[in-house]
């Protein structure tokens, strides 16, 4: 695939804009919420003492650095390219979610809000938002679909033990981004005293950026590591993506480097020919540029413009809009897209456990079921590096029914 | 011929505000949302009002997600996708009720997605020649609007941009640069519906954007009561009520009428 150089103009510019996508759509009395978002966030950045005690946390709380894993079996299994997971499992909180989490929530802290709301699909930044709060000390609401509390048991209980408190959604289609349209409500009416710590890299200006930054030390790290490991760069870093902020988080890092190829993967639930996923990009009978949850990306949407219900097996990656820069990655050919069925996610899922000794999430089995489709089509001296971006624990009940072990 | 010929867009807000001043009262916009209960229900509720003497109206298109919503217009606005409704039938709805006679001025409030899909040019011509006057589009902020802007001055339909109490000076001059209809003000940090209060510092904020702004100023959000609406003259030049209507839809075109009436009469001196 082509790669272009795409980093000498950073993004997104001042008004958010990665390109055509981003923005602001949001209702006026947000808008000077994100100001202040967005003022505090670059004084914050620019403060060592703020850079060093996230660093501090990331080091003796998350239990960064992950590790990368050299998939040995998997990559003789496949026969192909050489497997390196990044280990977001092994993140405190069992995810990646926790890394934009404290980010934000120091950030909280710093703005002098001690009322924090959050939405969660697969609840992994609800416990993830929860966890920090609960470090922190501040008092946090969560905002989670009732479809996604019924199939995420773990995680409520999860969040209610670390003393959130769980606001089912009854609106829509009572998932993901039915949870993000309360949240939103619950922060324009209690904007004064209360911070969104918004879990993916989506959302209004400066909430794209921010979540991308703080998600950029998955890639910060495993740059390093797979150099030192392997000897050099990737040739392909691969990711599932739903709003996208592991994907970014991994990709960021990688950039410039034009040999390296940036795959992302998203749900393609039930196939494309029904309209039962959530493949934005691989869909154009549903995927179109549009508006939701204020910045301007791809959307699966109606010919009249209303939003579609999705469908994934994994929770997290069950969203109707993905990422801006995602989008813009993707029409600077500078990061390719395509998906994974259910059906592809949960073998994968199994190929992991088995071969590797791995319970993955169902949002990163995605990832690896490209991987194993990709892997046995390349040179055995290549090199591919998937970000592993949860553990599959949450996911027990959901893969017993699905391959039908329970009873 | 006799017939007064109806001034449109901005010149038709223009003069209902002006005929409104002339009456020392604030004039009474109630939004309503197309196909609730249902499409013909819904015309019926919009027609009853417009006979009781309303000032203009905003007539509701609705969205799968709407973000500034409380919980009576998106369960509304819920059935009326379910009722078929599409940004199309919105637009014949104008033209019907142009065509039974209402001559009040009337803006349709959509959110931003739906005329994405339509066409911001196509949206644009098309709610003209159906007799709408403006758009409001409640997550389109000014900084975003330039095209939005420039294709609505084309069309000659009036633009409304919003303020809410968290807006500062810079943001007041911004808004009041952009408007070419009015300031869409919202009384509270929150989503539509009814309160029993309005918020105590109301007056405060609103003197604050006065001294700012010199387009007209349109309170909404949380005003639902006749007692409320008589706060509204010497206030602001003029009020919404949604969700109160909203409710008394559920019952026919027969409850909205009269709750209008009453909104109505509130703000006669």
């Amino acid at each position: 695939m082509t790669v272009i150089q795409t980093s000498t103009t950073p993004v997104p510019d001042e008004r958010g804009y990665f390109g055509e996508f981003g923005g602001r759509f949001v209702p006026e009395t947000l808008i000077p919420a994100l100001d202040e978002l967005t003022a505090a966030y670059h004084v914050a950045m620019a403060d060592p003492a703020f850079r060093q005690e996230l660093a501090q946390l990331q080091a003796t709380y998350t239990g960064r650095p992950t590790p990368i894993s050299y998939a040995k079996r998997l990559s003789e299994h496949l026969g192909g390219a050489q497997i390196y997971l990044k280990r977001e499992d092994l993140a405190h909180t069992g995810a990646h979610k926790i890394n934009n989490a404290l980010g934000q929530a120091l950030l909280a802290q710093r703005m002098g809000k001690r009322r924090v709301v959050a939405e969660t699909g697969a609840g992994q930044h609800g416990v993830a938002s929860a966890t920090a709060s609960a470090l922190l000390g501040l008092e946090c609401h969560v905002y989670m679909g009732s479809v996604d509390i019924a199939r995420q048991q773990p995680n409520v209980f999860r969040m209610k033990l670390l003393g959130a408190e769980v606001i089912p959604v009854e609106s829509g289609s009572k998932t993901l981004k039915d949870a993000i349209n309360e949240a939103i409500r619950d922060w324009v009416t209690n904007v004064r005293d209360t911070f969104y710590l918004l879990g993916s890299a989506l959302g209004p200006h400066p909430y794209p950026m921010m979540v991308r930054d703080f998600q950029s030390v998955i890639g910060l790290e495993a740059r390093r590591q797979i150099v030192e490991m392997a000897g050099r760069l990737p040739d392909a870093c691969v990711a599932c993506v739903g709003g996208g902020s592991n994907a970014i988080g991994l990709f960021h890092a990688f950039r410039d480097d034009e040999n390296v190829d940036l795959i992302g993967v998203e749900a393609g639930g039930r196939g494309l020919e029904g309209g039962e996923h959530a493949a934005r990009f691989a869909d154009p009978n549903l995927g179109r540029p549009g508006v939701l949850h204020g910045t301007r990306s791809f959307v699966m949407q109606d010919a009249d413009g209303q939003i579609v219900n999705t469908h994934s097996v994994s929770a997290g990656l069950d969203y109707a809009s993905v990422g801006p820069e995602h989008s813009y990655l993707r029409a600077q050919e500078r990061a390719y897209y395509t998906y994974a069925t259910d059906e592809e996610a949960l073998a994968a899922f199994q190929t992991l456990c088995q071969l590797e000794g791995i319970i993955p999430a169902l949002e990163s089995s995605h990832a690896v079921a490209e991987v194993i489709k990709r892997a046995p089509g390349m040179p055995k001296d290549s090199i591919i590096l998937v970000n592993l971006s949860g553990r599959g624990d949450k996911d027990l009940d959901t893969v017993m029914r699905e391959l039908g072990l329970n009873g | 011929m006799a017939e007064t010929i109806r001034v449109f867009g901005i010149k038709a807000l223009a003069a209902m505000f002006s005929r409104a001043k002339e009456e020392s009262r604030a004039a009474f916009l109630p939004y309503f949302p197309v196909g609730y209960p249902t499409y013909d229900a819904s015309l019926d509720a919009i027609q009853a009002m417009a006979e009781v003497g309303v000032d203009g109206f905003e007539i509701g298109v609705p969205f799968s997600d709407p973000l500034a919503d409380g919980p009576t217009i998106q369960a509304a606005t819920q059935v009326a996708l379910e009722n078929g409704i599409t940004v199309s039938k919105c637009l014949d709805a104008v033209r019907t009720l142009r065509g039974r006679g209402v001559i009040q001025p009337m803006l349709l409030m959509s959110y931003l997605n739906p005329l994405l899909a339509y066409g911001l040019e196509r949206f644009a011509a098309d709610a003209r020649a159906a007799g709408a006057d403006g758009v409001i589009v409640p997550d389109l902020p000014p900084e975003e609007a330039e095209a939005w802007s420039e294709i609505c001055r084309g069309a000659g339909l009036a633009t409304v941009f919003f303020l809410a109490p968290t807006s500062d000076s810079r943001r007041i001059e911004l808004v009041n640069r952009h408007v070419t209809g009015f300031i869409y003000v919202v009384s509270l940090t929150g989503v539509t519906g009814a309160r029993a209060d309005l918020p105590p510092d109301l007056t405060g904020f609103i003197t604050r954007v006065r001294a700012l702004a010199d387009k007209p100023l349109v309170l909404g959000f949380g005003i639902s009561t006749p007692e409320q609406a008589r706060t509204m003259n010497g206030l602001v030049d003029g009020f919404i009520v949604g969700s109160a209507l909203v409710k008394a839809g559920r019952d026919g075109a027969g409850p909205v009428g009269a709750l209008a009436a009453r909104l109505r009469e509130a703000v006669n001196v």
